[in-house]
């Protein structure tokens, strides 16, 4: 259980990075844990139009467990420029990590693989992937 | 395919260890009824009570994932059971009178005043009246398939029944009362022609081994874990993905719910939108040890086995008392189209009085209705007696049986 909260994912979550609202927000998209009732809104701008645009910034709101602060911080770090098919990737790189213990290929952001030692505790996946479904579904909004 | 001998899984099944009554023996024969348990479903509830005892889906301690895991583990199992394209699409229910009465009001909720659901006179009661209490509050039309004179669903009369509006055909796979087995083919051929679904009642058929739902083409498939080996409390509704995405939740509470406020609620994907409370958990994790034990038996030689046991029964009802008639078969005259169920009437002699008769030889049956009144009124009967099969029967309960309707119909003459 301890290296489930070991530093780099407490680090990760102390972060924040992206916390807040955007002045100007294009997506907004608010979603919840039924399991835990952990809420995140998530805040997208974007480069360009349609399906290619890119996420030129964003701002989320988590309320939340440590690991889905993390999460959310996480994607703070790496999703401007990403578009909504790429992160859709990452989620699916994270999602593969956690359900089938697999490990994360080089695409992958580095990052993430604070999240191992969530792959052992199932109860907890949706925690980690929250923010991520968010993210996407405010990008394809 | 090796000959089959029952000795062996009867052995497995506590409830035959001892006599009925001292001196008398146990002759199972209501299986369709209720099967019985063998001893290692029986220990798979109660090791999960023992040690993984817990809610599923919320906790995030030890047990809590053990128990969610073998909860999970057994919707998996259910599925391969039943060849579904993924384990989400089970449902599960407290059995199958739960999953039809999900179909009624879920899938009924899709339909407006006017459309039509086909149903067939042979539908036990589960499969018809919560139709009707959809029919009662919505005005969906109801429209009926006839049984064939062998107690098969007459797919002969779909194309004077299933009509541009009819958006569901509902029918048991197999027949409670007679045993035939439906011909789905021509069935999923009808809806498919005007855009229906189909809903299949597979309580009876499932205690006879895998079913492969993509194959028959069905869209619902309900069952019941207690006529396969399993424990009471639980069962299923299979649904295509597509479909249960459609279909709006039955009951409402806890786990069922993406976001709740005081105003309104979002719903889980399924097929959490569908088990509101908590589920039967160990009941769940005890289908699933009933389906590893069946996944241990040779089919094809238990088909082989108890199609001579049914053989036996029907030709020994025809000569119960040297031939003279008094005894119909209502079913399939053989054993093309039909599971080891047989159903039959007896002149001058109720269901009750030679069930209690036969309970005296140690030999349990079902006598009534079946919870299938409509057929028996299309039959002109108040109720037949059933002799149902399961691989633990064998010879010595056919003899018991036989016997004891000598016996019975000698004094109820």
């Amino acid at each position: 259980m301890d290296s489930l909260y070991d530093k780099d994912l407490l680090r990760q979550a102390a972060k924040a990075t992206g916390a807040g609202k955007l002045a100007a927000p294009q997506a907004t998209l608010m979603l919840d844990n039924p399991l835990c009732g952990d809420r995140i809104t998530v805040e997208l701008s974007f480069d360009g139009e349609g399906p290619e645009r890119r996420v030129r910034e964003i701002g989320h709101t988590v309320k939340g467990c440590v690991l889905c602060q993390a999460s959310a911080s996480i994607i703070g770090q790496n999703a401007k420029g990403a578009t909504a098919a790429s992160l859709k990737t990452q989620q699916e790189h994270l999602s593969h990590m956690l359900k089938k213990q697999g490990p994360l290929p080089a695409t992958a952001w580095p990052a993430l693989t604070a999240f191992e030692p969530v792959a052992d505790h199932k109860s907890r996946h949706n925690c980690v992937l929250l923010p991520f479904e968010a993210v996407i579904e405010a990008a394809l909004s | 395919m090796g000959k089959f001998d029952p000795a062996p899984v009867r052995a497995q099944f506590p409830i035959f260890s001892a006599p009925l009554r001292p001196g008398v023996a146990l002759h199972y024969l209501d299986n369709a009824a209720t099967s019985q348990m063998p001893a290692v479903v029986m220990d798979a509830v109660r090791a999960h009570d023992a040690t993984r005892r817990a809610n599923v889906k919320r906790g995030v301690h030890t047990l809590a994932e053990r128990a969610t895991d073998a909860f999970e583990a057994a919707r998996a199992k259910l599925a391969r059971f039943l060849n579904a394209a993924d384990p989400d699409e089970i449902v599960f229910t407290s059995g199958a009178t739960g999953a039809l009465n999900l179909a009624a009001n879920s899938f009924g909720a899709l339909l407006k005043a006017g459309d039509e659901v086909v149903l067939s006179v042979l539908e036990h009661h589960s499969n018809l009246v919560p139709w009707q209490m959809l029919r009662d509050r919505s005005g969906v039309v109801l429209r009926f398939l006839p049984a064939t004179a062998e107690g098969h669903v007459d797919v002969g009369a779909l194309g004077r029944t299933v009509t541009q509006r009819t958006k569901l055909i509902a029918v048991t796979h197999v027949s409670n009362v007679t045993g035939a087995i439906t011909d789905v083919a021509a069935i999923t051929r009808a809806a498919r022609e005007v855009g229906a679904r189909v809903l299949l009642d597979g309580s009876q058929r499932v205690s006879h081994g895998p079913v492969d739902v993509q194959t028959l083409g069905c869209d619902l498939y309900a069952l019941s874990s207690h006529k396969m080996f399993g424990p009471n409390g639980v069962g299923a509704l299979w649904g295509k993905a597509e479909l249960l995405a459609q279909m709006p939740p039955f009951l409402g509470g806890g786990e069922m719910i993406r976001t709740v406020t005081l105003d309104r609620t979002t719903y889980a994907k399924p097929p959490h939108r569908f088990e509101a409370g908590t589920p039967p958990i160990a009941q769940a994790v005890g289908l699933g040890a009933a389906i590893d034990w069946m996944n241990t038996l040779d089919h094809g030689a238990v088909a082989t086995h108890l199609g001579a046991l049914t053989q036996r029964i029907l030709k020994g009802l025809a000569d119960l008392g040297g031939g003279n008639g008094r005894v119909r078969v209502v079913g399939p005259p053989g054993l093309h189209g039909r599971v080891p169920v047989v159903s039959f009437a007896v002149d001058g002699a109720h269901p009750h009085d030679i069930c209690q008769m036969l309970d005296a030889h140690g030999v349990a049956l079902r006598g009534g209705h079946h919870c299938a009144q409509p057929f028996m009124e299309s039959c002109g009967l108040g109720g037949t007696t059933r002799a149902s099969l399961a691989p633990y029967n064998d010879d010595g309960d056919v003899d018991a049986l036989l016997n004891g309707l000598e016996d019975a119909l000698a004094k109820l003459s």
